[in-house]
């Protein structure tokens, strides 16, 4: 076994995400099962591969396509905030966060 | 059944005056009515807009002017795409009440062509599946056959052309999502190259693989949506400065002695034997055609179903971090903020985007970093090389879409890792940034069930892939 519940709990909780038990122990035996399978990459030396961490070549980068850093305004606030679940405009209420 | 109208035929009877815009999509509203409560294709309909969209089509015939490319025609969208004040749930109950102030890019440039856009097709939450069964909304049915999955992620789209709800469809594809549908409902589809079609509005799900395209009744139309859809966009800074060819202008260049390669790692074990028989004599049709076939080797593929649960899952993790309850969607409320993230995430996400978050974020977490992720990306690496290799000695690599036909519907929910392997032909293409087409290649278990083919060419080289894919279609392939 790779992953436990424990493992599986504390990845929970690093993404903010309630889980049942039956939840902790389903995703613990799927997620072993899917591991397994991942294990086939170390059939693979990469000792010598560049990581793939961009798709398109480098003329057609972010940094190569990027416009003129200028301001434009954005008119789309308040409309914005109307999809919030509980907004005071102009803000977003959280619960208390700062104990006084 | 409806009328099977194409985009052709639309403004042919447009034009002549057989039937106005209006009429067209209330006859697509009535027939969306009669068939989607079965169907389950649709979770909103649009009609205030594609209305006034009608109308201003038709004002366009009455004054005699020139009509823009899509005048009329009724389209669908998936619902991962932003549409201006029309419910975007990404088939997920988190964004249930979620209303986007602002439209797609691509969403924007069908409309600003004359397209009608109907309503918001369902789809896998957060486009995360290959049947379809995990929308909160419950799963689209194959129309081809209703005991049967339509393929996903982006089920809905492709059901809606199969059921002649819509004229076409937008669909997105991370991991075979538009391909895989398109072939189990029997609709052209395709995935343009990694930036050829601008995600500005597109709700993410894994960012280096997301892609937007179209569905059709053929590929021509294919070609036509891809063309309005594609090209450069200042909100995405990820939509190339590539030239976009008039795809449809090429569509009938010869494909007489193009150099297809047969790669034998898509033709092993697990296809299905009626699938290969199909794909085989699609084969044939292309030889006929005298395309030069030639067999190659692309020796990585076996492991990009492992590659893509990597890099799919942490991005995925990643993207969905801002459902916080906070902006917009679902809230759970809690006296604690960090109770009421976990809340609302737990109570908001379903099953599989759960465990897609967990295993995203535990292959990105401390320790497991440089096994899995790292190692993914070089492993995606050496598959995107595959592709290059291969387009040094052929034009286009030839493959079945999907190892089998739609299956049934419950057949594969309980094992995850066999729905994964469903995506077996088309993952590879999606880490290697290229374009695929899956166009129709006769049906099997008694003439009932879709085969799709699939065509994949270098990044770019979209035209070349609708001329093959055209020229197919136009010798016979769909009924092969």
């Amino acid at each position: 076994m790779k992953i436990s519940r424990e493992d599986v709990l504390r990845v929970a909780e690093l993404a903010y995400l309630d889980l049942t038990e039956d939840e902790l122990a389903t995703y613990g035996k799927q997620l072993n099962e899917i591991l397994d399978y991942i294990g086939k990459l170390n059939e693979l030396d990469t000792a010598n591969v560049e990581p793939m961490a961009q798709v398109l070549t480098d003329d057609q980068t972010a940094d190569a396509t990027l416009r003129e850093d200028i301001e434009v305004p954005c008119h789309g606030a308040a409309e914005l905030l109307k999809q919030a679940p509980d907004p005071e405009p102009p803000y977003f209420r959280v619960p208390k966060v700062i104990e006084r | 059944m409806a009328e099977n109208w194409t985009i052709d035929s639309v403004r042919a009877a447009l034009g002549a005056k057989k039937i106005s815009a209006r009429e067209l999509a209330k006859e697509h509203f009535s027939q969306i009515g009669a068939q989607n409560p079965k169907l389950n294709a649709f979770l909103a309909l649009s009609e205030e807009r594609a209305y006034a969209q009608a109308d201003r089509v038709d004002a366009l015939v009455a004054a005699g002017k020139p009509l823009p490319v899509l005048a009329g025609v009724p389209v669908a969208v998936k619902d991962v795409l932003s549409t201006r004040g029309v419910t975007t749930t990404c088939g997920s109950k988190i964004l249930e009440k979620y209303v986007p102030p602002y439209d797609a890019t691509a969403v924007a440039r069908l409309e600003n062509a004359g397209a009608m856009i109907l309503g918001k097709t369902n789809c896998d939450e957060f486009a995360m599946g290959s049947s379809n069964e995990n929308s909160a909304y419950g799963p689209v049915l194959n129309p081809e056959a209703t005991d049967r999955i339509p393929g996903g992620s982006s089920g809905g789209s492709a059901a809606a052309v199969a059921a002649n709800l819509a004229v076409a469809s937008l669909g997105t594809d991370t991991g075979g999502s538009i391909r895989q549908p398109g072939a189990m409902c029997g609709v052209p589809a395709m995935m343009g190259s990694y930036g050829r079609v601008s995600r500005y509005g597109l709700i993410a799900f894994a960012s280096s693989l997301d892609r937007i395209g179209p569905f059709a009744h053929n590929v021509k139309d294919v070609a036509s949506v891809l063309h309005v859809t594609a090209g450069r966009d200042p909100n995405d800074s990820t939509s190339t400065t590539a030239a976009v060819p008039d795809y449809v202008a090429e569509l009938d260049k010869p494909v007489a002695g193009v150099r297809i390669g047969i790669p034998k790692q898509y033709f092993g074990e697990g296809m299905d034997g009626e699938v290969r028989k199909k794909i085989e004599a699609g084969i044939e049709i292309l030889k006929k055609l005298g395309c030069k076939l030639i067999d190659i080797e692309m020796p990585h593929t076996d492991y990009a179903i492992a590659v893509y649960y990597i890099i799919a899952t942490a991005e995925a993790s990643s993207n969905l971090a801002r459902y916080d309850g906070v902006r917009y969607g679902l809230r759970v409320n809690d006296d604690s903020l960090l109770a009421m993230y976990r809340k609302t995430r737990g109570a908001g996400f379903g099953a599989e985007v759960k465990r897609r978050i967990v295993l995203g974020t535990y292959v990105l977490s401390a320790g497991y970093y440089d096994a899995y992720y790292l190692k993914g990306q070089k492993v995606r690496s050496l598959i995107a090389q595959d592709f290059r290799d291969a387009f040094t000695k052929v034009d286009a690599i030839v493959t079945p879409t999907s190892p089998v036909p739609a299956f049934k519907l419950g057949e594969r929910t309980n094992d995850p890792l066999q729905m994964y392997l469903a995506d077996i032909y088309t993952v590879t293409g999606s880490l290697a940034g290229v374009p695929g087409i899956s166009v129709p290649c006769g049906k099997v278990c008694g003439g009932k069930l879709p085969v799709g083919l699939q065509i994949f060419g270098p990044a770019f080289g979209e035209a070349r892939v609708l001329q093959l894919a055209h020229a197919f279609e136009q010798a016979g392939g769909a009924t092969v």
